[in-house]
């Protein structure tokens, strides 16, 4: 059984995707979605302990032996990213039941949760695999989904940030399908550990570049990258809450992850840092990304929206950290990615909270909410505090690796760069706590504390949030370990 | 560039036309319809890609045949690569046009600017 954990870790939600479409209850698929995901979270988490205990794993499925047939490897890197990405999960699902039917209609619900598996299943599956093309599929899979998921949002805006998306999107996993040829006209392999032994010999081919400059716009599409951002505000805005809560902690991470075992498992650090420079190419963009984003956020009405923005900025936080070139910056990234996720989960589960009782997230519609829905608001508030980076949260951990590696490669003025963007941060978020606290409550007489199923699985990140703020010891370790079995390379 | 690399080539000069009047279609025009098309024509041209890099000169279609071993074959492994992406065009498409189908019952209109101006109006009625 615990021989065959990488595969039933993507077969899981697979398989009941579609038994979600033949139960007609909403509440009897959403139940199957729980145990799916919770599933996928021990599996994920076996798998952890798994190659903590024996290091890299590796699953030859149907028996057809790498580099022939499709390999599924995990180590450290991949082990913790699939930590992440079922996590959340199996966060999401539990407080999606009411939330998803307040704001979905109810013929639609078991169709929701059809397609919150898949998008699940195909986040998992790039995660885990060990084939280039599989990534491909599994990325198509999980954008699909999600391309479906964000178009169920009550608004009719969702429709066209659902469409928009979609367009990008297609672009985006197009590009990556044209790299990905390249690298197999050059060596004639789609096995990554075999890629990475072969593509050393063709470096000085322009094909291997041009293939290197597809990849990098492909996937900068899919982590939302500025200025290939524009997908992004919108398509978390209009979609309902338990679907951005989700996609926001996940399907950017899973981006950045592709981004790192390409470009560092697969080309390798030596090509990406010294023949085709992307640390230079990625740091004017993170820097922009992290300052006009979080600009552009402090200006926004919907909090959703101004939530949205804060993503591309703290995206920019994670790319930085790859640009530093150095372990310590993809210890900053690979914590950032746990991190960010605990805290924008909580985030948006408390915008979801709100939309629940009020059935707006504009912040004049939130006036004096603090002492009507103490609980969410603390949790908004808790999560903010966070995403700024106070000590005693898991903000304050990333913050504190990403300055520390910019000082490490001398760049004391992108250290103050952080610290300062820090500060807007802290004015965004305060925008929204001095309406919820300190102006009066205008609105029904009525309107209660949201339900225990909306708060309770909000809390469960907000306690996260700061239990791993506080006991930083393990995820810094993990994190550390993985950054540097990427900047090693991969083993022979 | 001599014409020699032009006819050698002539599957690559095919793809990037494809690619790029594909490309074109998408950003340019702001019908919802004619951006799927764009993005169809853009797939495809990939599709071409992988098709055309599987083909040895000379190679005949890989089925083994009873006493013929040693005979040269393409590599059918892109052309089953392609398979997959074909259908994931198609999963693609088919997502696009039911959501301009349901963009065209909400809004009345799949023109892009006209959806915006609609927008905006109702953003700034909010």
């Amino acid at each position: 059984m615990s021989a065959h954990l990488p595969i039933l870790q993507v077969v899981v939600p697979l398989l009941a995707a579609p038994l979600c479409l033949f139960l007609k209850r909403g509440r009897v698929a959403w139940g199957l979605a729980v145990l799916a995901s919770w599933a996928a979270l021990a599996i994920a988490l076996a798998l952890l302990g798994q190659v903590m205990q024996e290091g890299v794993l590796s699953y030859a499925i149907g028996d057809w032996l790498p580099p022939i047939g499709i390999e599924y490897r995990v180590d450290i890197v991949n082990a913790w990213v699939l930590v992440i990405v079922s996590g959340i999960g199996a966060v999401v699902s539990p407080y999606a039941m009411t939330s998803v039917e307040r704001e979905v209609e109810a013929e639609r619900i078991p169709l929701f949760y059809a397609a919150y598996l898949l998008c699940l299943c195909g986040l998992l599956g790039i995660t885990i695999t060990g084939d280039v093309f599989n990534v491909f599929v599994f990325l198509e899979i999980s954008s699909l989904s999600a391309y479906a998921l964000i178009a169920l949002g009550r608004h009719r805006r969702a429709l066209t940030s659902a469409f928009r998306y979609l367009i990008m999107g297609s672009v985006g996993a197009t590009f990556i399908v044209i790299g990905i040829g390249l690298l197999y006209v050059m060596t004639g392999s789609l096995n990554m550990a075999d890629l990475a032994q072969l593509l050393p010999e063709v470096w000085d081919s322009r094909t291997v570049k041009v293939a290197y400059g597809f990849l990098t716009v492909g996937f900068c599409l899919k982590l939302a990258l500025f200025p290939l951002h524009l997908w992004l505000p919108n398509a978390y805005t209009f979609a309902p809450s338990a679907v951005t809560a989700f996609m926001a902690s996940t399907a950017t991470k899973v981006a950045v992850y592709m981004l790192l075992r390409f470009f560092l498992t697969i080309f390798g650090a030596p090509f990406s840092f010294d023949v085709m420079a992307l640390d230079r190419v990625l740091l004017p963009l993170a820097l922009v990304a992290i300052a006009s984003m979080s600009l552009v956020a402090i200006f926004q009405v919907n909090v959703k929206r101004l939530l949205a923005y804060s993503s591309v900025a703290q995206i920019g936080y994670m790319i930085l950290g790859v640009s530093f070139a150095t372990v310590t910056g993809l210890t900053a990234t690979l914590l950032h990615l746990f991190n960010h996720a605990l805290m924008k989960g909580a985030l948006f589960m408390a915008m979801g909270c709100v939309m629940y009782r009020i059935g707006s997230v504009h912040i004049s519609a939130m006036a004096g909410l603090g002492r009507r829905m103490p609980w969410t608001m603390a949790a908004f508030v808790a999560g903010g505090l966070s995403l700024v980076g106070v000590p005693l949260t898991v903000g304050f951990v990333s913050k504190w690796y990403l300055i520390l590696g910019a000082l490490e490669r001398g760049w004391w003025p992108v250290a103050i760069l952080v610290l300062l963007t820090s500060l807007l941060a802290l004015v965004y978020i305060w925008r929204v706590v001095e309406a919820a606290y300190f102006r009066d409550f205008p609105g029904d007489e009525a309107t209660r504390e949201a339900p225990w199923t909306l708060l309770g699985p909000t809390w469960a990140l907000v306690a996260l949030n700061l239990y791993f703020g506080i006991d930083a010891g393990r995820t810094v370790g993990i994190a550390r370990q993985a950054a540097e079995v990427l900047m090693a390379g991969i083993s022979p | 560039m001599s014409l020699d690399l032009l006819v050698s080539h002539y599957n690559y000069w095919v793809v990037i036309f494809l690619m790029m009047v594909g490309f074109y279609i998408l950003i340019s025009r702001g019908n919802l319809i004619k951006k799927i098309v764009g993005l169809n024509v853009f797939q495809t041209s990939v599709f071409m890609l992988y098709i055309s890099m599987g083909k040895v000169s000379g190679g005949t279609p890989p089925i083994l045949l009873p006493g013929e071993e040693g005979v040269l074959y393409s590599n059918p492994l892109p052309h089953v690569l392609i398979l997959t992406a074909i259908v994931v065009g198609i999963a693609t498409t088919s997502v696009g046009l039911a959501l301009a189908v349901r963009i065209k019952e909400a809004y009345g209109t799949i023109e892009e600017d006209e959806i915006n101006a609609i927008d905006a109006r109702t953003e700034a009625a909010e």
